[in-house]
């Protein structure tokens, strides 16, 4: 099946480029950090809600890692890259208490202020973050060894495509478990789901915090990469072009986000400096033309293309029988 | 903190409730005759201010009264009317019956549009034409002088706008029929309204209060990118705290908000960002539908 092993090859593919040009090792690890919170959004758009303060998350984890990175620099990146898991989820946890309760409208632009909040307090309180200028960090040692900027590239490049292999195993395992089952079953009928005897809010918590977590990881290997985060990271803008990802991928399979990621970061490398100024205006005019010419996005075009298995004539199992 | 500050803050809150009033007023507008959660409301906000400092440039000149308003009204109303049309006719009309979650992405999709746009238009450096606030002079409160524009103007211009949008809305002919649209659209069209007039209009007006309140707000800030983005998410705290498509509740609510924003810069100034939400949170915890709006059942 095309999908099952799409993540292999989005894997080997990532790899294979960042070890022959060299250049394309940052913005593929940033093109998987943004897949990664693509997932998180496009997870809770299989419930029919749609976030646009996902980048709060990634913003948080990013400032955590970064923070504990500074306060005990020989922390190993793989720890700190689960420490972004972690955090993100906790803080998911958290809000997500609050946030479940609505839907729709509600949940969107709540979600949106949330970010916001954090975005003026992160460049109000400038002694603990640094304000607008953000926090940087030293480079951290990776599977216990101190290395070059190359040398830790290639190995961040490698761990994080694997890890986004392992990822989108996992979180297809998910979407057909029960629960994630349930999550989707909120958009098509939520009281129905209620009249089954499960709790959607505790579903819907459930694929909020799973969302957050995601984030949280995305936005510990972009401090990882970056060496460094701003409040930019947490901004509106940036929640969009993660719900544009989500929708550019689809959210049928798991790899349609990093399907999305990578499509949108090479666009944004090729054509970023024809497009100065006029970013965000296309990519509002390609949300647009998506959602009316194709909603459910790359991963959906892909799934369709996969040849028919030749079915059985009708008559022949009758004669069968 | 003392007299001064007292009346200081009491003046503060309120010119910025009636620019949030006026704002979240053409949200909740449009929302309760569309259902539809307009994103880009806090773009036309934006577009509303920067016209109005265009215009204000064009033939304002700081001496006359009549002239540096009539440049603020005539910005907020080309606009208003223009971009109205245009994002009804050529969007919002054709996402009607789509899924919510598409609604929300499509005109979130005209925000990002809009943002870059205004930002293509009227540069990145921030913009001040102050003529409309200068011309009107100061008024003296005890031992605090504030500007007659903000004291008189602003809540003069909200009150209007309120008291007559609701005899409109009750006692006219065409107000009823945005009303009956309002409660059940499919039950009005039976009855032979025309609810794609209505909500082209309603959608213009709305739009319109958006540029109205932003050209109010000109000439008293500096336009800078992003206040479309922070006025979005105020009004919406505004119409989400009074219950969406209420328009009794968004004045209260913009009065407490207003109130509460103006209150925290003097008293905590760390927390005047976060003390619209504070108060939304509060609310939302205690009634998840909004101070002022009755209990509806979700709609599957």
């Amino acid at each position: 099946m095309v999908l099952r092993a799409l993540p292999w090859l989005i894997a080997a593919l990532t790899l294979a480029l960042g070890l022959l040009f060299a250049w394309l090792k940052t913005p593929l690890i940033i093109a998987l950090s943004y897949g990664l919170s693509a997932l998180g959004v496009s997870m809770l758009i299989r419930a029919g809600q749609v976030s646009f303060g996902h980048a709060g998350f990634t913003c948080l984890a990013g400032y955590a890692v970064v923070a504990v990175s500074r306060a005990w620099p020989q922390t190993d990146a793989l720890l700190l890259l689960l420490l972004g898991v972690v955090a993100g989820g906790l803080v998911g946890a958290v809000t997500g208490l609050f946030v479940v309760r609505y839907r729709g409208i509600f949940f969107g632009m709540l979600n949106l202020a949330l970010s916001m909040v954090l975005f003026a307090v992160l460049g109000k309180f400038y002694n603990l973050t640094g304000g607008t200028d953000g926090l940087r960090m030293e480079r951290p040692p990776i599977f216990g060894q101190v290395l070059e900027r190359a040398g830790f590239e290639t190995s961040l490049l490698a761990v994080s495509s694997l890890l986004v292999v392992a990822t989108c195993w996992v979180v297809a395992r998910f979407y057909a478990s029960p629960v994630g089952q349930a999550l989707t079953a909120i958009k098509s009928n939520e009281v129905r789901l209620e009249y089954l005897g499960i709790s959607a809010k505790r579903v819907f918590f459930t694929g909020y915090v799973a969302s957050a977590a995601l984030c949280g990881f995305s936005g510990g290997m972009f401090a990882l990469i970056q060496g460094l985060v701003t409040p930019e990271m947490g901004y509106w803008v940036r929640s969009g072009e993660y719900v544009f990802i989500a929708v550019l991928g689809g959210t049928l399979h798991p790899v349609g986000a990093f399907l999305g990621a990578l499509a949108f970061e090479f666009l944004k490398l090729f054509a970023a400096a024809a497009l100065t100024g006029v970013w965000q205006l296309v990519i509002g005019v390609v949300l647009l033309v998506l959602i009316f010419v194709a909603p459910a996005g790359l991963v959906a075009w892909l799934a369709r293309t996969r040849p028919i298995p030749p079915q059985q004539p009708a008559g022949s199992a009758q004669d069968q029988a | 903190m003392n007299a001064t500050l007292i009346v200081l803050a009491l003046l503060d809150g309120l010119t910025q409730a009636a620019l949030l009033f006026l704002v979240a007023l053409g949200l909740t507008l449009i929302f309760g005759v569309m259902r539809i959660l307009n994103v880009a409301h806090g773009s036309l906000y934006a577009f509303g201010g920067y016209a109005a400092a265009t215009a204000g440039k064009l033939i304002g000149n700081g001496q006359s009264i009549p002239l540096s308003l009539l440049a603020l009204l005539l910005g907020a109303l080309v606009v208003g009317l223009l971009l109205g049309a245009i994002i009804e006719i050529g969007l919002v009309r054709r996402i009607l019956h789509l899924d919510p979650v598409m609604q929300l992405l499509a005109t979130f999709a005209v925000f990002m549009i809009l943002e870059d746009l205004q930002r293509l238009i009227w540069g990145a450096s921030p913009v001040a034409v102050t003529h409309a606030v200068d011309a009107m002079g100061n008024l003296k409160i005890g031992a605090v002088t504030y500007t007659a524009y903000q004291l008189l103007l602003l809540p003069a211009v909200a009150i209007v706008v309120f008291f007559s949008l609701r005899w409109a809305l009750g006692n006219t002919r065409f107000g009823r029929q945005i009303m009956a649209v309002t409660h059940h659209r499919e039950v009005a069209e039976a009855m032979g309204i025309n609810a794609k007039k209505i909500s082209l209009i309603t959608f213009c007006t709305g739009a319109l209060l958006g540029t109205l309140s932003g050209a109010l707000a000109s000439p008293t800030t500096s336009l800078v990118p992003g206040i479309g983005g922070d006025m979005m998410v105020l009004s919406f705290a505004v119409v989400a705290v009074a219950g969406l498509g209420q328009i009794t509740g968004t004045a209260v609510a913009a009065l407490m908000i207003g109130m509460g924003k103006a209150f925290a810069v003097y008293l905590a100034p760390e927390l005047d960002v976060l003390a619209p939400y504070l108060i939304m949170l509060a609310v939302l915890l205690w009634r998840p539908q909004g101070l002022f709006a009755v209990a509806e059942a979700r709609r599957v």
